[in-house]
């Protein structure tokens, strides 16, 4: 059995606290997940639980206070800025926000071959890997000479995710990057998500607050709870026939677009909650 | 946002027809007349001051006893003599260098404290920008022109210097702007999307902060000058500083001592002062106009004119809320009105909740707000009649549209907590709703009695806690639930609710529909909830309209809806909904075996 | 809330020490050159050795600094080089002067700054415009011109108002309140323009929020929408700015001082400083810190009290 492509072992995050003197605040309290070649581990989670955070640690955007994250077979919980930046080769990021993950005075032409650039490509090749990256997320060929504001949010998301695959990574952490789009067009990228995966081989760590979209997109699914994770399985067991009991209310509490299902399970919910009063009050 | 605000572009640009301009800052501020003018006008001084040599038949210093208050036009002095017998015309060319020089020490000094630090400031946490704070309070509390003036015995009068520490008491101002700019640019998503593709601290620094930086410090940098300008004339004035340098405030010091006599003499440097200043403080102002975007316009919250629409014929009117034919448009950038809904016919009635389902853009909110008679000042309702209980809403004046609002009709917003003033605790705001919106004059401590019982009937665990909070003591679904107590207070017959759970987590969303739906029961109320999710509308409505571009373009029972869609468009966001589809094809690295997951289609819908 | 203003006060405490010792190790670089211009063309390297030792200037900067200080915190801060007089009450007598006129301007640049910048907000079109203009067009002169200017219009031609001299309050407050006239007018002018844009463009921010929709939907009169929630919102940057032009509007007090020749503070500190009177300069620059820095402080209570959430921090 190979070493999985990433392996976050009991990683733990603390932020400072606010105020004078205050004690930090941990945030995650020892989470492990692996992921795969090539395959989508989707994290859920409601917000506060630090599911963000984990995808921040796997960049080196957060300093972990404990615990340890390997890629590639290598340690990188604490690695340098200088093999920081070596690792943006293989690990890349796409934001929820598609309105602030871009910066607003470059040009996407710039954005995009800013990433290459730096990697040390000319910039005859990088605007050669522009046009195909362009061509691959479905944007138009004139977008590089455009600024991101020209574009909705659906096309900055494509821009957003072009970027990421510009240096033909290993892995993309992907941080609710279909919950600031309308309906239809968080179908459709998803859809380029998928499509994109089975063409490059690329891994996701797909964080998000929504189960019908980590369902949509994940070979496997992680439930984040308060900082720790409550349960792992493949996608199709965690969200149908959930073991844990916050994974469980997780899922009834998600309203699904059938009156006479949701009704079922509203009466399910209500009485599960009952349930739960109930053995409050004789604990 | 809260509001699907009109958003013309948004459309434009997805067809990709937007025109890509990056319109160059310098080409749109030379098609700014102010900017063009002030500019030249700095430009024709600076060159004047650049040539005194050339210019003027003797040194600024240069004193002739025949010359004592020599009459503009005597040959070789053509603005006359001064007191001492100098030319003014020399003076006045060799005071612009003065300004000039005093306006750059000052200048470059602040910017290169303040850029600096705040670059470091605001880039680095904690410890590094503690101190940069520190150091720059103590300047800023240096009071300025004193300090000048008293270290006179330090400076030597030379101008030059004093100018110096000014710039260094200058500094706050830009370390303060950098800053901030800083620190709201390294919280963009941006910042850490470049961290993460590799980029080095320096390059993130001048490539993406810096780049933000440039506009509001160039207009800054303007402002500096004509503070400079100024404070070296008034220094002169006083008689600070050695005489040696020609000055507009030495000049306007004569001049003013001389003012019968020859107030001439007092008149030109005064006005040439005066020009230099205004110039660059339109020329700031334009400079910030044209980087920045224009100036936010005022938007009256309250429309004063007569609404232009005029009701449509009365036809019968059948339930509670009716809404016959409502357009809504917006005045175009290019003064033509552009409609954003157009003709919109709903009818809702006591005790039923009727789901207004869209994308964002299309027009729901507008609708809702159109019905609350809050639509932005600039809105113009172009047609149609909203008509609560059979009385036609639109039209109404603010005053009488009060009596309707709190009272009839009430609202549940989006985002919990931008909407709660948080200047007030939790429990003044209800209170003060529940008084304006009562029909008799109520106490404020009956109010307040009637406030903590509304706390306690939308689930919150300890009303008179939560009433002496200040809303950011709260969380999020607590905030929802103090709107709705907010809104239900008066026990409206109709309570629109814009998104009242998109903000929230699933678990806590869950328990806002289910109080949602136990109010309308116990209050018979009739309910509009504007939303996206369909979830949401499974859930809790009993009838559906589905809006796109400004227009329903289907309205039905929530069964029909979902059972047997009519409308290409709603079936196609049926069909958008992620649902019970889970990913079944195994991830190409699974040769190892790892994870199982049964092959076959790709995205196969669940069986149940 | 107590807790916050009593390190607020300390913080500025600590400020004013910090001051006072950089200007005075600044002052002490020209010693040499008071000394010298106070014993006249005759001094020689000996007398201005012996004056030095005399003044208590030979000793170490920082031994003279701490002596000046531990006077200075017991009220007595030396006597004049020049006039012998005790330079605590001289600072006190003149501070009067400067603190009606600067004070006086500041209550009416907020007044009048909030009125315009409300109503340019709440307006907008012509009103809006009439606002902005009136508040440039002060500040687009240097408040030197428009007290020249003032003096001249309204003093000599008109002759509406006295156009030098000051008289105490205590005395005739009628004749007081002639006297600062236009002084204060010619601050208020200067000032006004930045705090109407201030207020203009906060009100407009906070009018757009949501919370403002929202108590509108409650049958909330608009008045009180705008004036009670909309107003104590946007005060906080309004603040700050104001801190700012105390700062300014003392300076400005010191040139206005010279044109109408007030006994204040500016033209004491002026004199002191021509003449190299280092127990004055000490004493006015102590003054004056002590002045910034409990505006700053009460700009830094009022924002508590107006912001919870800054009140916490």
């Amino acid at each position: 059995m190979t070493a999985p492509l990433l392996d976050v072992d009991g990683l733990r995050v603390a932020y400072p606290g606010r105020g004078f003197r205050a004690r930090p605040v941990e945030v995650l309290h020892g989470v492990s997940l692996t992921v795969g070649e090539g395959e989508t581990l989707g994290v859920v989670g409601e917000s506060g639980s630090g599911k963000t955070t984990i995808g921040r640690a796997v960049l080196g955007l957060v300093k972990p206070s404990g615990g340890r994250v390997r890629f590639q077979g290598r340690d990188i919980t604490h690695a340098p800025a200088r093999a920081r930046r070596a690792l943006a080769r293989d690990l890349q990021v796409v934001f929820q926000d598609p309105y602030g993950s871009l910066n607003p005075n470059l040009t996407v032409g710039d954005i995009l071959s800013e990433p290459l650039v730096v990697q040390g490509a000319s910039l005859k090749d990088a605007r050669a890997r522009m046009r195909a990256l362009l061509d691959q997320v479905g944007l138009p060929a004139n977008a590089p000479e455009r600024l991101p504001r020209e574009f909705s949010g659906g096309q900055r998301q494509r821009v957003a995710i072009a970027r990421a695959l510009a240096p033909e990574p290993r892995l993309i952490v992907c941080d609710e990057p279909v919950s600031a789009l309308d309906l239809s067009t968080q179908a459709r990228v998803l859809d380029l998500f998928i499509d994109i995966q089975r063409r490059t081989g690329v891994a996701y760590l797909f964080v998000s607050h929504d189960l019908a979209v980590v369902r949509h997109v994940s070979h496997r699914v992680s439930v984040v709870y308060r900082g720790d994770i409550v349960e792992t399985g493949p996608a199709g067991a965690v969200t149908s026939e959930p073991e844990h009991p916050y994974t469980r209310r997780l899922l009834l509490a998600a309203p699904v677009a059938d009156p006479d299902e949701q009704a079922r399970r509203r009466a399910e919910r209500r009485r599960l909650q009952d349930a739960e009063i109930g053995q409050g009050a004789h604990g | 946002m809260s509001t699907d605000a009109p958003n013309p572009t948004e459309e434009t640009c997805e067809t990709g027809a937007a025109p890509s301009r990056r319109s160059s800052a310098a080409r749109r501020l030379l098609r700014d007349p102010q900017a063009v003018v002030t500019a030249g006008l700095l430009l024709v001084i600076v060159v004047l001051g650049l040539l005194a040599p050339l210019l003027a038949g003797h040194g600024p210093n240069e004193a002739s006893l025949d010359a004592i208050n020599a009459d503009p036009g005597t040959p070789g002095y053509p603005l006359g003599g001064d007191g001492s017998g100098r030319d003014i015309f020399a003076r006045l060319l060799h005071s612009i260098n003065t300004s000039v020089v005093s306006a750059l020490i000052a200048a470059s000094i602040a910017l290169a404290i303040g850029v600096t630090a705040g670059l470091v400031g605001g880039y680095f946490e904690r410890r590094v920008r503690g101190l940069t704070e520190w150091a720059f309070s103590l300047i800023m509390t240096l009071p300025g022109l004193l300090l000048l003036i008293v270290l006179m015995p330090v400076t030597g009068g030379d101008y030059r210097t004093t100018m110096a520490i000014f710039g260094v008491l200058l500094s706050p101002g830009i370390y303060r702007l950098v800053r901030n700019l800083v620190v709201g640019v390294k919280n963009e998503t941006y910042v850490d999307a470049a961290r993460v593709s590799g980029l080095t601290t320096p390059r993130i620094l001048g490539r993406h902060v810096l780049v933000a930086v440039r506009g509001p410090v160039v207009i800054a940098t303007a402002f500096l000058a004509g503070q400079a300008i100024t404070l070296q004339s008034g220094l002169a004035f006083l008689g600070v500083g050695s005489s040696a340098a020609p000055s507009f405030g030495a000049m306007i010091s004569e001049g003013f001592l001389n003012l019968y006599e020859e107030p001439l003499q007092f008149v030109w440097p005064s006005a040439l002062l005066g020009i230099i200043n205004a110039a660059l403080v339109l020329f700031g102002n334009a400079l910030r106009d044209t980087l920045q975007g224009a100036q936010p316009k005022p938007a009256k919250i309250v429309r004063t004119g007569p609404e232009a629409a005029a009701p449509a014929d009365a036809g019968p009117a059948a339930g509670l809320l009716t809404v016959e034919d409502l357009a809504i448009a917006y005045p175009a950038p290019s003064g033509e009105l552009q409609e954003v809904v157009s003709g919109v016919t709903l009818s809702l009635s006591s005790g039923e909740t009727l789901g207004l389902v869209g994308e964002s853009g299309s027009g729901k909110t507008q609708t809702a707000f159109a019905v609350l008679g809050v639509l932005p000042a600039e809105a113009v309702v172009t047609r149609g009649s909203i008509r609560l209980d059979g009385r036609e809403l639109l039209g109404l004046g603010e005053g009488e549209l009060r009596d309707v609002r709190g009272r009839s009709i009430a609202y549940v917003p989006q985002e919990p907590m931008s909407n709660l003033d948080p200047s007030f605790t939790v429990g003044a705001q209800l209170v003060e709703g529940v008084r304006a919106a009562a029909t008799s004059r109520i106490s404020r401590r009956d109010a307040r009695a009637r406030v903590l019982a509304l706390l306690k009937r939308v689930g919150i665990p300890d009303p008179e806690r939560t009433f002496r909070s200040y809303p950011h003591q709260i969380s999020g679904g607590m905030a929802q639930r103090v709107l709705i107590a907010g809104a239900v207070a008066s026990r409206p017959v109709l309570l629109i609710a814009d998104e009242p759970t998109t903000a929230l987590d699933v678990t806590v969303q869950a328990e806002i529909l289910d109080l949602l739906r136990d109010l309308e029961k116990e209050l018979n109320m009739a309910v509009l909830l504007v939303t996206h999710d369909f979830g949401v509308v499974a859930d809790i409505c009993d009838r559906v309209a589905v809006m796109r571009h400004g227009e329903i373009v289907e309205t039905g029972t929530t069964a029909e809806l979902f059972g047997d869609p009519r409308h290409a468009y709603t079936r196609m966001l049926l069909d958008s909904i992620p649902g019970d589809a889970v990913r079944s094809d195994p991830p190409p690295g699974d040769a190892a075996g790892r994870g199982p997951g049964p092959s076959g289609e790709t995205v196969a819908k669940e069986a149940r | 809330m107590f807790l916050y203003a009593l390190r607020r006060a300390a913080t500025g405490l600590v400020l004013a020490v910090l001051v006072t010792l950089i200007t005075y190790l600044l002052l002490s670089l020209s010693f040499d050159d008071i000394v010298r211009g106070r014993l006249g063309p005759a001094a020689t390297p000996e007398s201005v050795r012996a004056m030095k030792t005399d003044l208590g200037l030979d000793r170490p900067v920082l031994v003279q600094y701490f002596d000046w200080l531990s006077h200075a915190v017991r009220g007595d801060f030396g006597i004049s080089y020049f006039t012998s007089e005790p330079v605590g009450p001289a600072v006190a007598s003149r501070l009067g002067v400067t603190m009606s006129i600067v004070v006086v301007a500041l209550i009416a640049t907020i007044v009048v700054g909030v009125a315009l910048g409300v109503l340019a907000a709440t307006r907008g079109g012509a009103v809006d415009r009439l606002a902005q203009s009136a508040s440039l067009t002060g500040y687009l002169l240097p408040n030197l011109l428009i007290a020249i200017v003032l003096v001249v219009v309204l003093a000599i031609n008109l002759k509406l108002l006295p156009a030098t001299g000051y008289t105490p309050v205590t005395e005739n407050p009628a004749r007081w309140a002639a006297s600062i006239a236009i002084p204060v007018i010619a601050l208020v002018v200067s000032a006004v323009a930045s705090l109407t844009a201030q207020v203009r463009g906060s009100m407009i921010d906070e009018l757009r929020r949501d919370y403002v929709r929202t108590l509108r939907t409650r049958g909330i009169r608009t008045r009180s929408v705008v004036l009670r929630h909309a107003l104590r919102n946007a005060a906080g940057p309004a603040l700050t700015v104001l801190s700012f032009e105390f700062i300014g509007m003392l300076g400005g007090a010191l040139v206005i001082e010279t044109v109408f020749a007030l006994p204040g503070f500016g033209t004491y500190a002026f004199d002191a400083s021509l003449q190299g009177d280092v127990p004055i300069i000490m004493g006015v620059t102590v003054f004056a810190v002590l002045m910034v820095v409990s505006v700053n402080l009460a700009v830094d209570l009022v924002n508590g009290w107006l912001n919870p959430k800054a009140r916490v921090h």
